[in-house]
């Protein structure tokens, strides 16, 4: 089992970070969308947005060791890719922990503008650093917009990876899968 | 008392019969915050949600001979709408309730005043809020008055009043328990 990465792959730790991560943002972002239009006598009107700000925490923690792990190792090659494909998944690749972490962060924000702590599946609370209606108010939009690109962001590279591995057969989505070869 | 000038804003409550003088300006002390704007509804019927607006200011004219001929104006920023709990306060501003990137402003402007006695009136009044202006009556109390220690001098009254969310195109369904809402003022006046 080969733990970090390599030139030619991704290692364990990468590729649960990888996996885990990709099906969390997912579930949180449609459970998001989900909870805000609920009725004020749903049985899920609390429970939905407890587990949303819960699980966002943890996905704030594990981007920021992701982060770490991600710049104290090697990264597999890009040489089969066109100019054009290596820039661009240059840009999602780099471009999702900075969105990721704005994106985490304002939500941070919209429940903790005004003091108040995040309870973490009520195992810990996250404590607030702020206390101003005006940074609450302003992140609801920004949160919002952000999860839409994110969304968007996860599209193209989820689009071009299926391409990598059905139109051109490289081993890209492969090595993220089942590791180095 | 002196006699004053009106200001174009000025506003009054009721006020005991027999003092003397003319109707004088105060300036609601929303510097020293000796002044407030609550409301409560109830929570499912089985509890009552506080809530306030932090920042607001006004103006009243207040006369202890002929408290009818009293005015009061009350202007409230609605995105200061707190009742400590951050989320709630974001629903609060939003198109749900208040929309106050729409309507940032709530109003209250008397247009009569009726002495009830003992200190009592009726304020009758146009409240604007959420867009939507409607007549409304505030039951208010003179709570008392007079000089202050540092050379001021002041009045306070207490008025209450109760709105039903639809009245002001808040469309939110918070239950059947919850349909209106309890509004609160208690404010003193500075006198100009």
């Amino acid at each position: 089992m080969i733990i970090r990465d390599t030139h030619t792959g991704y290692g364990l730790i990468t590729r649960l970070f990888h996996w885990l991560m990709a099906i969390a943002i997912v579930v949180v972002f449609g459970l998001g969308y989900w909870m805000v239009g609920l009725d004020y006598y749903s049985p899920y009107y609390t429970l939905a947005p407890d587990l949303h700000r819960s699980a966002g925490m943890l996905l704030l923690f594990a981007l920021l060791l992701r982060w770490a792990w991600r710049l104290s190792n090697v990264h597999p090659g890009d040489e089969e890719l066109s100019r054009v494909e290596r820039i661009g998944s240059k840009i999602v690749h780099e471009g999702f922990y900075p969105l990721l972490l704005a994106l985490l962060v304002s939500g941070y924000f919209i429940s903790t503008s005004e003091g108040r702590g995040i309870d973490v599946f009520g195992l810990f609370t996250v404590p607030a650093v702020v206390s101003s209606k005006e940074i609450g108010q302003a992140t609801g939009l920004i949160h919002k917009i952000l999860a839409y690109i994110t969304m968007a962001v996860a599209a193209v590279h989820t689009a071009a990876a299926l391409k990598h591995h059905i139109v051109d057969k490289s081993r890209i989505l492969k090595r993220m899968w089942s590791g180095p070869a | 008392m002196n006699p004053r000038t009106f200001s174009a804003v000025a506003l009054g409550l009721a006020l005991f019969a027999g003092a003397p003088a003319e109707a004088a300006d105060y300036t609601i002390d929303s510097k020293g915050q000796h002044a407030s704007v609550n409301f409560r509804i109830k929570h499912l019927g089985f509890s009552w949600l506080v809530g306030r607006f932090d920042t607001f200011n006004g103006t009243f004219s207040f006369d202890d001979a002929k408290p009818e001929i009293s005015k009061v104006k009350v202007e409230i920023a609605t995105t200061s709408v707190n009742t400590n709990h951050a989320e709630r306060d974001k629903h609060l501003r939003s198109a749900d309730f208040l929309d106050v990137a729409a309507h940032p402003t709530a109003s209250f402007e008397s247009t009569s005043i009726t002495p009830k006695g003992d200190g009592k009136a009726a304020i009758a009044g146009k409240l604007t809020l959420n867009g939507v202006t409607k007549d409304i009556v505030i039951d208010a109390e003179r709570i008392g008055g007079g000089d202050d220690p540092w050379g001021g001098y002041r009045q306070g009254f207490s008025g209450k009043t109760t709105l039903a969310l639809s009245d002001f195109a808040i469309k939110k369904d918070l239950g059947p328990a919850s349909k209106s809402v309890e509004l609160t003022l208690d404010v003193e006046g500075v006198r100009q």
